[in-house]
């Protein structure tokens, strides 16, 4: 048996390159969450799409891994502009039931139009040779793909963190999450805003749908047997803000990875369990607001 | 309202079983209630089975006697089994039907069988392969395989390659424990060890942490067991990349984890794996030349079919054999006694017949390898056992 330190290693690794995948897919959600009071079940539909484009085009243009993702954030990203505009935004502070029945029913929808276009198999996805396989490192030997998953989302976090701390689009985030009465009072076009931030969440969500393309499998399901991942992350982390998803990703990535490893017979449940003792202590998520 | 629902079924279903009796022996358009998961996890499979039953209508159809047709009444369970029985019991008392086929997942079956019995309505299960649900119900015949059939060999292939030491790690439902336990006793039985046996949940999106345990296991060999389809891909994707065969660990299985058109997006990491199974698309037999013949023409030439479009298109051959001995008038008593003696050389797979005493399918199980052809990985077919009675069934006699 290998040394439990290794095991430690590779279980802290994987762990990070899977909590990449499910902050950037989840950051989006908390944000609209919190700023807009809109219960998106609807969201990982943009991260399937993002999938659903980023291996279309390796697969039958051809297109290189980098140019694919980036086609996929921006192509999803600007067209959940419309459906933000037409569906969204007409139930905004409305319901909440309203809201969940619209987007479930978005869920549905996808999952069938995906099936429809695309047929019921998963996408194929063919990484360039250097990514499959492993890579020694330390302690001992990573999937190197997840490597690269950990290299990319450290550098997307910290880019977004210093975006919405930093620039006066962020400063107007946060000031509508924070008070949006206020700020719409001070001049700022909330209206705007909320586009412009459901564009930034729904390309990131796309962003993640296409990096984690390997580890959560682009299927018409995609959006319907993850959701409990993606709201798991934004419950723990607390709405309307961007940190504590990264905390909630971080726990469930490494907690996940912890227990299929070490207890495999539960690994499934033990996520549950820890949501429901960390939301039994703290309601609002670890970084939620009273 | 609960009680008086069922109590209108319960009067359906007796309506039913009447129905079935020689009064209604003149009809002749012969119904069959296709139960299949067209949606939900195993939608994949569900289409290949489709694809196999659809193909042999289309071509056969011509061959009914005169004045006999097929209606195939379609249903999706969503891969539950409330759904699947909810479904059968429509089929059965508001559609009247004369058949019922299909059935993806063992669950479904398990839920659908007492139905059939009740009601007497015989189900050609043309998939649903955990081993005891024959058992069920006198009137539900199999023409798929069960993972004993499957897995029991190649544990005893795998002992014979030398490989002293076995980890197992299956899907946690029905055919999964299965597999798990076929392959332990053929293992052992054959003089091998099993260091370790895990299970995870029948739908899981990560494999990695489960496969990096059987690594650091150091076993001779790892059978790896998930239901056919895109977890097959996804499980591969993850022993690739922990590099399990860098690290001398042999990896087997039953068909399931290398089904026919999942091989494309496997890529190299397949290449060289050996599995056992009843069907594979690279087989040279004639009968499978033409039924190839026939998919590329109606599927396109891209279309790969699998032991879930065999499974599905021997069913249909069942069904249209009965259909011309009886010229479409049978009762399900009938149907049965036909169904339990039924053979054919030439499916496919090679010769299938159904075993009279357990209803359950006697068929060749193949030893295949992957191998490139012609820049195309194929299961190539490198041993045969004929004629392989489900070792369940006589491991465990009805009691």
């Amino acid at each position: 048996m290998p040394s439990a330190l290794s095991a430690v290693f590779f279980i802290g690794f994987h762990g990070i390159a899977f909590a990449m995948v499910l902050y950037l897919i989840s950051v989006g959600l908390s944000v609209t969450m919190g700023m807009m009071g809109f219960v998106n079940l609807a969201h990982g539909v943009f991260a399937m799409a993002g999938g659903y484009v980023m291996t279309r085009l390796m697969n039958q243009q051809g297109a290189p891994l980098p140019l694919a993702l980036a086609a996929a954030t921006v192509v999803v990203a600007v067209a959940s502009l419309p459906i933000e505009r037409v569906l969204y935004r007409r139930l905004y502070g409305g319901d909440e039931l309203d809201q969940v029945l619209l987007t479930m029913g978005l869920v549905f929808m996808s999952g069938a139009a995906a099936q429809y276009l695309c047929g019921p198999l998963q996408q194929p996805l063919r990484l360039p040779p250097g990514l499959n396989g492993g890579v020694r490192l330390g302690f001992g030997e990573v999937p190197a793909y997840d490597a690269l998953l950990i290299v990319c989302g450290a550098g997307l976090v910290t880019g977004l963190w210093l975006g919405i701390e930093r620039s006066r689009f962020g400063a107007k985030i946060r000031a509508a999450v924070d008070n949006l009465r206020m700020a719409q009072s001070l001049g700022i076009d909330t209206s705007r805003l909320f586009s412009l931030t459901f564009a930034l969440g729904s390309g990131l969500a796309a962003l993640g749908g296409g990096l984690g393309a390997s580890l959560i499998t682009i299927t018409p399901g995609y959006a319907l047997d993850n959701l409990v991942y993606f709201l798991i992350v934004v419950a723990i982390g607390g709405l309307g803000n961007i940190r504590g998803p990264f905390l909630a990703a971080l726990l469930v990535g490494i907690a996940d990875s912890a227990c299929k490893y070490w207890i495999p017979q539960f690994g499934a449940f033990f996520i549950y369990a820890m949501t429901m003792a960390i939301l039994l202590w703290r309601p609002r998520g670890l970084f939620g607001r009273a | 309202m609960a009680r008086k629902f069922l109590g209108s079924t319960a009067a359906a279903l007796a309506a039913a079983a009447l129905a079935v009796s020689p009064a209604k022996l003149v009809a002749q358009t012969v119904k069959i209630g296709i139960i299949n998961s067209y949606s939900g996890f195993a939608a994949q499979p569900a289409d290949q089975m489709r694809k196999g039953i659809d193909l042999y209508v289309k071509e056969h159809e011509k061959d009914l006697p005169a004045g006999v047709k097929i209606e195939l009444v379609k249903r999706d369970d969503t891969a539950k089994p409330d759904v699947g029985k909810r479904l059968a019991q429509e089929l059965i008392a508001r559609d009247q039907v004369n058949l019922l086929a299909g059935v993806i997942l063992s669950p479904v079956a398990a839920a659908v069988a007492p139905l059939t019995a009740e009601a007497k309505v015989p189900l050609v299960d043309t998939n649903a392969a955990g081993a005891a649900i024959p058992r069920l119900s006198p009137y539900l015949v199999r023409v798929s395989f069960t993972l004993w059939q499957e897995g029991y060999p190649i544990g005893k292939w795998a002992a014979q390659q030398g490989w002293k030491t076995a980890y197992t790690a299956v899907s946690d439902f029905i055919p999964g424990h299965d597999a798990e336990a076929a392959f332990i006793k053929g293992f052992t039985d054959g003089g091998g060890k099993i260091v370790g046996s895990d299970r995870f949940p029948p739908t899981n999106p990560d494999f990695t942490p489960f496969i990096q345990r059987v690594k650091d296991a150091r076993p001779d060999v790892a059978f790896l067991w998930v239901p056919a389809g895109q977890q097959a891909t996804a499980i591969m994707k993850a022993a690739k990349n922990l590099g399990l065969h860098e690290a001398g660990i042999n990896i087997t299985s039953t068909q399931d984890l290398l089904p026919d058109e999942e091989l494309p997006n496997m890529g190299d990491i397949a290449l060289g794996l050996v599995t056992s199974g009843n069907y594979s698309a690279d087989a040279k037999r004639p009968a499978n030349a033409a039924f190839l013949a026939g998919w590329k023409s109606a599927y396109g030439h891209k279309a790969i079919p699998d032991f879930f479009s065999v499974d599905g298109w021997d069913g249909m051959a069942m069904i249209f054999d009965l259909i011309k001995a009886t010229k479409g008038n049978f009762s399900a008593d009938q149907a049965m006694a036909f169904f339990k003696i039924w053979k054919t050389p030439d499916s496919p797979r090679g010769p299938i017949a159904i075993d009279p005493a357990t209803r359950d399918i006697v068929q060749n199980i193949y030893i295949r390898r992957v191998e490139k052809i012609d820049g195309k990985l194929a299961d190539v077919e490198i041993q045969t056992i004929p004629m392989v009675k489900d070792p369940w069934k006589e491991l465990n006699p009805p009691k």
